[in-house]
């Protein structure tokens, strides 16, 4: 579980040289705090428990890695179709211009720059709490630092039903960009909120979003990871869960030579709800990591992980999940699964599915498997005149088409089913 | 219009030898029935026409219209003109049921040269086709064959048979599971599509549903070869007298 000392030295020495951004007192507290923490785990290391799979190096060196820029073809804009409010960051930096006036009923949108030496209570209370009660059991170093160093991100504060989803886009326009942002999103109760998050960000991103659901409030985010072979990301949502909360998470990954998202949720009040999914796609020179860890501590909670990943051309995806039921959380009912489809004998998939259960009224399940295309379905579709290369990419939406339906909206899941057809079709030649 | 000559086959991973010479013509507008005890090869033959993998074919031919079927991937026999019914339909979750159709049609349209079919006329060839099966839009909607009865698995082939007016329609004991009503409703829609420039080849173990699709020659299939034709009234001599009287009078 401990680095060796000679890393942790190493890790130490980094540490030492980073160099917090300017701020009001609260935030300098926040990042001091954060600081220490990252001081007390160490950076990642490849003998962690969690980080057995996934080679942390890339995301830990003191420079990004080069990225190159990806030419996206002629495919328009995500959610192009929607009614939407865009926050449009380039290379981590926040591009007013490109974005649209943040004012709309039911929320109010700040920038963290922006209020980083104010007195915004809610921000203060929330900015690295969730963060640092993710830290147990298990440690998130790059959480920690991300609410060390960001400077930038944006805050939003639900007050009722939003009137239109927040895109927050993400642009990469140098290929040796390090971008770090921290999200706060706070919903009162009863509040509604939709966020959208695509884009590569930069060469390498590093995104933290904060979020509290009060009571009876309903949060639901929908992210598409950008298309860049080169481009690398860590990323974490922290959520709390109030009683008769949802909370629905989907993430399409397409490409990406690594990325890790961990997401750790804590059901908090009675009858809440967590859905996290995934459906990533890699060809080739791509790892992709989810690392999910779900905590029950309240009484008649439902959760669900569902992911699935389609491998190619020696990708690598990696599924860590977790579902913690602590004492007393009776009624408890937690679901789990991590299929991988292999389209060839190179591709891999690791997987560590846990339960951890100390009440005794509660129904979880859990599964993972890995398999190859289903040779009867296969046959099945071309008995019908259906070609082999699209008959398999039926059978590959076939195969996600689980972690896609977590999406509630049908139109988004629509736009995501499209977009996995094309990147399938793309490759069929 | 379907022509098999001394059809030899293996199974691939077992030195086993299934079909040992199997001759059989199915002319243009004729419906032609196989029967046979279990492990006589009758599904064997239906697989192997229709290109499933697992199978060599030793010795002999088999072609649709001259084609040569063995020569042809599975979906350019079904673009030709091949149709198999399955006895055992698959599931194929996340994908709707029209899309899939959709996707075979146009598939088979495109694999003939011919312009992809309007999303208008399709729709209506469609409800047209999946009302005399009294399948339902529900039923349509709904992902391939996922939670679907044995009996709305069996209509939806024959929906998928009449969407896709094959020249050459194999039944693979299409009555298998099915109870009384629901037989009726699958043998009226096989019924509705036989027609001058149509086969079929009906392969059964029961008699039963040749009282409603009504065959004009029956073939007797025993240990990989046909052993005796004949006209409908051989299928009630097997109800009667089984198999076996069969096999000892031919042997």
């Amino acid at each position: 579980m401990t680095a060796a000392p000679q890393a942790k030295a190493d890790t130490a020495i980094q540490i030492d040289a980073l160099r917090l951004p300017e701020g009001g007192a609260w935030i300098t507290a926040a990042r001091d705090e954060a600081l220490a923490r990252l001081r007390a785990t160490g950076l990642p290391q490849r003998r962690d428990e969690y980080w057995k799979f996934t080679r942390p190096d890339s995301l830990t060196l003191a420079e990004a890695p080069r990225a190159a820029l990806f030419e996206g073809g002629d495919e328009p804009d995500m959610f192009a179709d929607m009614d939407r409010l865009r926050l449009v960051f380039v290379d981590g930096v926040f591009d007013a211009e490109a974005s649209d006036d943040p004012a709309m009923a039911g929320l109010r949108i700040e920038r963290l720059s922006d209020v980083a030496g104010q007195d915004l209570h809610w921000a203060r209370d929330l900015y690295g709490t969730l963060e640092a009660r993710g830290q147990t059991p298990v440690p998130r170093p790059l959480a920690a630092l991300n609410t060390a160093l960001a400077g930038d991100g944006v805050l939003i504060h639900v007050t009722s039903r939003a009137a239109k989803p927040v895109n927050l886009v993400y642009h990469h326009k140098s290929e040796t960009s390090d971008a770090i942002l921290h999200h706060l999103i706070k919903l009162d109760a009863g509040a509604e909120l939709t966020v959208l998050e695509n884009g590569p960000a930069a060469a390498r991103f590093n995104n933290v979003m904060e979020v509290d659901v009060a009571d009876e409030a309903r949060f639901h985010h929908v992210r598409v990871q950008g298309r860049d072979h080169e481009r690398r990301a860590a990323t974490h949502v922290f959520a709390r869960l109030g009683a008769e909360s949802a909370f629905k998470s989907f993430t399409m990954t397409a490409n990406g030579v690594m990325t890790r998202n961990e997401c750790v949720i804590e059901l908090t009040g009675d009858d809440a709800s967590a859905h996290v999914a995934g459906a990533a796609m890699g060809d080739g020179d791509f790892h992709q990591d989810d690392t999910v860890f779900v905590t029950h501590d309240a009484e008649r909670c439902e959760s669900r992980q569902v992911f699935k990943k389609v491998l190619r051309n020696g990708a690598t995806g990696v599924f860590q999940g977790k579902i913690l039921v602590k004492p007393g959380a009776q009624k408890t009912d937690g679901y789990q699964i991590s299929q991988s489809l292999l389209l060839d004998d190179d591709s891999q998939f690791l997987a560590k599915p846990e339960l951890e259960i100390y009440a005794d009224d509660v129904a979880c399940s859990h599964g993972s498997t890995s398999g190859a295309i289903d040779e009867d379905a296969l046959y099945y579709l071309r008995s019908r005149g259906v070609p082999k290369p699209i008959a398999t990419d039926l059978l590959v939406l076939s195969f996600l088409a689980e972690a896609v339906e977590e999406i509630a909206e049908e139109s988004l899941r629509d736009e995501i089913t499209a977009r996995l057809a094309g990147w399938l079709e793309r490759r069929r030649g | 219009m379907l022509e098999i000559k001394n059809l030899h086959v293996d199974l691939e991973e077992e030195d086993k030898t299934i079909l040992k010479g199997v001759d059989l013509t199915v002319e243009a507008g004729k419906v032609h029935a196989i029967m046979g005890p279990n492990g006589s090869g009758k599904s064997t033959l239906s697989y192997v026409l229709s290109g499933r993998d697992g199978y060599t074919v030793t010795d002999g031919s088999a072609t649709l219209d001259g084609q040569d079927l063995l020569d042809m991937e599975t979906e350019e026999r079904a673009a030709a003109g091949l149709f198999l019914a399955f006895q055992y339909p698959v599931e194929i979750p996340g994908v709707g049921n029209m899309t899939f159709l959709r996707t075979a049609v146009n598939a088979q349209r495109k694999a003939r040269g011919q312009d992809e079919i309007s999303a208008a006329d399709f729709l209506k060839l469609v409800r047209e086709r999946a009302k005399e099966l009294e399948i339902d839009a529900d039923m349509l909607k709904r992902p391939v064959n996922v939670g679907f009865s044995g009996g709305e698995k069996k209509r939806n082939e024959i929906l998928q048979m009449a969407v896709l007016e094959p020249k050459m329609c194999i039944l693979d004991e299409t009555d298998s599971g099915l109870d009384v009503d629901a037989m009726k409703l699958v043998a009226n829609g096989v019924n509705s599509l036989r027609d001058a420039g149509r086969g079929f080849l009906v392969i059964t173990h029961y008699q039963r549903l040749l009282d409603h699709i009504v065959p004009d020659v029956v073939h007797i299939m025993s240990e990989g070869r046909i052993i005796k034709s004949g006209g409908p009234e051989l299928a009630l001599e097997v109800e009667k007298n089984g198999y076996a009287d069969l096999k000892a009078e031919v042997a």
